[in-house]
């Protein structure tokens, strides 16, 4: 991925100044219950640096209106600013062309609107939706939904017990009725990093189409829509240090055109009267109602913020952040990490012996360190692992070995208290 | 660590370890208590006279510490109380958990005053009170189940 668009200046790829980020994001120099914060919970969402929350308070001052719609001045700065994100994306992810980014709400509206507008026309009684053990709820449900209200089959493919698709049974399920596999990029329960490539390859060799769930794939590795060959790919602003309510769905051009619109309203037509309506082009087909213009010029600023810095030089730090709070964490007696893959982004779920990873969280956060605990949206994952619930630890781009060493410190103090 | 060591006292992470009345009760009512949030799962048995007075009471499930230690502190503290007496205690119980002790008198809740050190943690509130929620539903003589959200 190129970061030549960024307006940034862009690290050399062997220096990664960890504290210079660090600087770039106020929340992180607040502190939580007196100590400095430790946020480890960046799988739920992610901080957002000073150019982020600049460009909206810029967005706001000085260009605010709606777009696509007046002749005036700022009506037109407006749509500008809002327009070119999507070349921004467009390059972030390597899509072909603006017309296959559409703007979301997030995540699980773009998996949505796949299953509501492609899947409703396509999925009849007798075939089958095949999704993976790992998925995140919002890859589960709304494909349950569309199977329950046309009498098709959800399948799932099994999971090992490091926590990695089984690759065989994956194959042995494709079969004629499949008619498209919906996979995440990477676990936000596990952090396993799926094989999308090979995962699309088999599936278009069966002729399934496949939809990618990228929320925890676009924040810790470069993205080639192109490269990895799928169909749709969904991801949220805010889990890449943009901001909530945004996401962007990538779909590939003449199947996104071959689609019906989803939600009616303005900026989806071109014309209307009572009798009949004309549909707006794409990518406007599908962006009914005033956008969330705000969010998207964040989220623009976000990704050419995390573009400066390098994707693939990302990727290597966070990679061995991973390898040392993994390592340090298996210091600990009675500490076992779920989901051991060898592919994985810098997330780690695990469990204590003899805890509740509820009093985990508790503890930890009156050691001024954020993690997550609970089931992760991922019910049927804890089950496959037989834990009602896992403590997890996500890192960023601003986490530090020595607040994974932080964390280590504080979880003695949990066995500690539990003695 | 002095919010947490209020939190997590002795008599918390005792029945916690060991909790009390951890069995199944045979021809009891049985309803289940969930916290879909973090997971808390028990099943709650209780035996009533005809006149509402609990005979016995037991729990079997898993959850956080705070949400085990409540549910066998309530287990040994309510048998022989009436559905009346045990409301007024889940009432005086909630005002000690979510720091409203005006007019609490707390050596009415013997060792459920171990308990006090949960108003600190607002998020814990829902812990300290499953149990509860769903000893109330057992004796309104409901069978479903209850959920904290």
């Amino acid at each position: 991925m190129s970061p030549a668009h960024s307006t940034l200046p862009s690290l050399p790829a062997a220096k990664y100044d960890v504290q210079a980020v660090r600087a770039d994001f106020p929340i992180l120099s607040t502190t939580a219950h007196g100590h400095p914060l430790v946020y480890l919970d960046n799988a739920a969402t992610t901080q957002k640096p000073k150019a982020v929350i600049d460009r909206i308070v810029r967005y706001y001052s000085s260009e605010n209106s709606n777009v696509h719609r007046g002749v005036h001045y700022l009506s037109e700065a407006a749509t500008s600013a809002y327009e070119d994100v999507r070349s921004v994306v467009m390059r972030f992810i390597n899509a072909r062309s603006e017309k296959e980014i559409i703007f979301t709400r997030g995540t699980t509206e773009g998996i949505n609107l796949v299953v509501q507008t492609w899947g409703r026309k396509n999925i009849g009684a007798g075939d089958e939706v095949l999704i993976s053990a790992i998925e995140h709820h919002s890859n589960i449900v709304p494909w349950q939904m569309l199977c329950d209200e046309k009498g098709a089959r959800l399948s799932v493919i099994p999971v090992n017990d490091s926590g990695e698709l089984s690759m065989d049974d994956y194959a042995r399920m494709l079969n004629p009725r499949v008619k498209v596999v919906a996979v995440g990029h990477a676990s936000n329960a596990l952090g396993t990093i799926n094989p999308v490539r090979q995962i699309t390859t088999l599936a278009h060799a069966n002729g399934s189409l496949v939809l990618i769930d990228g929320a925890q794939g676009v924040p810790h590795m470069t993205v080639d829509v192109q490269a990895i060959d799928c169909d749709f790919y969904a991801f949220s602003g805010h889990k890449v240090y943009g901001p909530t309510g945004v996401g962007v769905l990538y779909g590939r051009q003449s199947l996104l055109e071959s689609m019906p619109p989803w939600q009616g309203g303005g900026d989806m037509i071109l014309s209307v009267s009572f009798e009949k309506t004309t549909y707006n082009a794409l990518p406007y087909k599908f962006e009914a109602g005033t956008p969330n213009i705000e969010g998207v010029v964040g989220l623009g600023a976000a990704l050419q913020y995390v573009s400066a810095l390098g994707l693939d030089n990302i990727s290597a730090y966070e990679h061995d952040l991973l390898l040392y709070a993994t390592r340090r964490l298996q210091e600990i007696d009675g500490l076992r990490i779920i989901g051991t893959a060898r592919e994985k982004a810098a997330v780690i779920s695990f469990v204590l012996e003899g805890v509740h990873p509820h009093d985990i969280g508790t503890i930890l956060d009156q050691e001024g360190i954020a993690v997550r605990t609970g089931h992760h949206c991922a019910q049927p994952l804890m089950m496959r692992f037989n834990v009602p619930a896992t403590g997890r630890a996500s890192f960023g781009i601003y986490n530090t070995r020595d607040e994974a060493a932080r964390l280590v410190d504080a979880l003695r103090k949990v066995v500690e208290v539990f003695r | 660590m002095s919010d947490l060591r209020e939190l997590y006292q002795q008599v918390i992470l005792d029945h916690n370890k060991n909790p009390r009345n951890f069995r199944e009760l045979e021809d009891a009512r049985r309803v289940e208590g969930f916290n879909p949030l973090c997971g808390d799962h028990y099943t709650l048995f209780l035996q009533v006279d005809d006149h509402d007075v609990i005979r016995d009471v037991s729990f079997t499930g898993s959850g956080c510490a705070i949400s085990k230690a409540s549910a066998s502190v309530m287990s040994s503290t309510v048998k022989g109380k009436s559905k009346e007496e045990v409301g007024r205690l889940f009432e005086t119980f909630h005002r000690l958990v979510t720091g409203d002790t005006s007019g609490v008198d707390s050596t009415e809740l013997g060792r459920l005053a171990a308990f006090s050190g949960v108003s600190e943690f607002p998020a814990r509130v829902k812990c300290a009170t499953l149990a509860w929620h769903t000893l109330r539903t057992a004796l309104d003589g409901h069978a479903e189940s209850v959920t904290t959200e």
